[in-house]
């Protein structure tokens, strides 16, 4: 059994969701080859030869790879996958994006975003906004499955000595072209990756009263997050969403300010292990998941509690 | 230009479900059910692509919305038609399909009714699966233009932005494509009542996977469905002094 796992990278480095789904491999027991596709890769092929538990990174390095375009990757992962056991991704935007074109072009079902490994080919995930959890068997001859990155601890980024090899398969669909993409900067920590997480919901009743919580986050050395009613009613960007449509997290803390708790959101943050609750509404059903509830004005706790930490 | 919008029935996203008490799955017995949200979304976008083609003066569109599932899935393709679609198609079949399944049944529709958009919903909210676009764009060999925040059609390609984790995206692909829907791509209009009785005369055609000639075999097996582990409840607090202390002392994650 040999797993081989789809890398995500940004052109320099590897994605910590990555290490998170490696580790993923590691628990289904296998060799793990590490695939690396993009353009001007050589940076990020050395990065990869160094994570622990990797046997060995193979490099594909092409303009049709560039951008990760799904109808020029997918041929690819499933013609190299298609000689190992598993094929496993991050279940990030580009995991999904990628991983179910795999499957189909293999003819086998897809498992998505597995929190844990039973066996070899049994897993858990989470359905219904995560108010159910389902194990599921596959007998299919290749497993094709996304990873829940908060379900498993990273695997070290240093430590490995892994082969480096070259993939000379190029594909070209000719379908798709990359045209442009705004990416939103933030020099706080990844959400899904931050330790503290501080989100914002409908409460804050503009953008610019983010300002509080970035002041907050700041002090934590946090992420800052948001409900699905903050991004739709344009207070900040749609990536910095938690919930079952957003981003999945589970930092150590979670503080939500402002936030009445509906299931969908629920479905982003609730494996976090501690969760705090600043809402002036005591019947909001956060507190219902909240180890700690705050009654309270927001506008006069969350400046209150910067000053306090 | 002919646009198909495929939908599916699921519980309402309102309802906090039960897991019944043999694991066998969840409790959808007397449960409200309901169009899946990003289907809406789907539907929305394929009526507004076929008004502005009426206002640009081209060619009117139609739009064919399709789902595949229970005899009762025709009530969510009445109302898809209420709000604007065409006509109907109800692939039946009372088991619960997986997603690949659910690709393989619609790429059979694609052919036969050989449209030039394919808009569906980027995940269903019971399953969570986010695949059948994604495989059906492979079955199909299309372009795929996955989390869509906009669309841009314009001659033989399509413009579409999409959410990704770092910010926004975007990608052309050749018509024909296939583009699955963001919560953020627009706000789905409500049916009015004369359209709603509209929809009732509008034709909706019933298929079987057998007549489509697909088979539905899977390689997935789901052996339990369970409650997730409950989270003890908390306290209340009473000032952020008590708060922070709390969090220092007690939890230690500060």
């Amino acid at each position: 059994m040999t797993v081989l796992v789809l890398a995500e990278h940004d052109g320099v480095g590897i994605a910590s969701a990555t290490l998170n789904t490696l580790a993923a491999a590691g628990q289904i027991g296998a060799d793990i080859h590490l695939l690396v596709a993009g353009q001007g890769l050589g940076s990020v092929a050395q990065v990869a030869a160094q994570i622990a538990g990797v046997a060995k990174v193979l490099v594909a390095d092409n303009a049709a790879y560039a951008h990760q375009l799904p109808e020029n990757l997918a041929p690819l992962v499933a013609e190299l996958g298609a000689g190992y056991s598993h094929i496993l991704a991050a279940a990030t935007s580009n995991g999904k994006n990628i991983l179910p074109r795999v499957a189909a072009q293999l003819d086998v079902d897809q498992i998505s975003e597995i929190i844990s490994v039973v066996s070899a080919d049994t897993f858990t995930r989470p359905i219904y906004a995560g108010n159910a959890i389902a194990t599921v068997q596959s007998t299919a001859p290749v497993k094709v499955i996304t990873v829940r990155a908060t379900g498993f601890d990273p695997v070290a980024a240093q430590g490995g000595s892994a082969a480096v090899e070259a993939v000379a398969a190029v594909h070209d669909a000719g379908t798709s072209s990359f045209v442009g993409e705004v990416l939103a900067k933030s020099d706080r920590p990844e959400l899904t990756a931050a330790k503290v997480v501080v989100s914002g919901g409908r409460g804050m009743q503009n953008g610019d009263n983010f300002k509080y919580l970035y002041a907050l986050a700041d002090k934590l050395g946090a992420g800052v997050g948001a409900s699905r009613a903050a991004v739709d009613a344009g207070f900040v960007p749609n990536d910095m969403q938690v919930g079952q449509t957003g981003k999945i997290v589970a930092p150590q803390l979670y503080i939500a300010v402002g936030i009445s708790g509906a299931i969908q959101h629920l479905a982003g943050m609730k494996d976090s292990r501690v969760i705090v609750a600043i809402n002036k509404d005591e019947e909001a059903p956060i507190f219902q998941v909240a180890d700690y509830g705050l009654v309270a004005d927001l506008f006069d706790a969350v400046p209150e509690l910067e000053q306090a930490v | 230009m002919k646009v198909l919008a495929c939908i599916k029935r699921v519980v309402d996203y309102n309802v906090k479900v039960r897991v019944k008490a043999d694991n066998s799955g969840v409790d959808l017995a007397n449960v409200k059910m309901s169009m899946n949200p990003f289907c809406e979304i789907a539907v929305e976008e394929a009526v507004r692509l076929k008004e502005l083609s009426i206002k640009e003066g081209r060619v009117a569109t139609e739009i064919v919305v399709v789902s595949i599932g229970p005899t009762t899935a025709q009530e969510q393709l009445r109302t898809a038609l209420a709000l604007g679609a065409d006509r109907a198609i109800l692939v039946e079949s009372a088991e619960d399909l997986t997603s690949l399944a659910v690709a393989k049944l619609l790429k059979a529709v694609v052919d036969k009714e050989q449209p030039q958009l394919v808009i569906l919903g980027k995940q269903a909210i019971d399953s969570d699966n986010n695949q059948t676009g994604q495989m059906l764009a492979a079955l199909t060999g299309f372009g795929q233009g996955t989390f869509a925040s906009k669309v841009e059609v314009a001659g033989d390609k399509v413009a579409v932005t999409r959410e990704v984790d770092g910010g926004a995206q975007t990608v052309s692909l050749s018509l024909p494509a296939i583009i699955t829907t963001d919560l953020r791509l627009n706000e789905p209009r409500y049916a009015s009542l004369p359209n709603i009785m509209k929809a009732k005369k509008k034709p909706l055609e019933v298929l079987t996977p057998d007549a489509l000639g697909v088979s539905t075999a899977s390689t997935h097996s789901t052996l339990k469905v369970e409650a997730p582990a409950a989270r003890s409840a908390g306290i209340k607090v009473k000032s952020v002094a008590e708060l922070v202390e709390k969090l220092k002392n007690e939890a230690k994650v500060i």
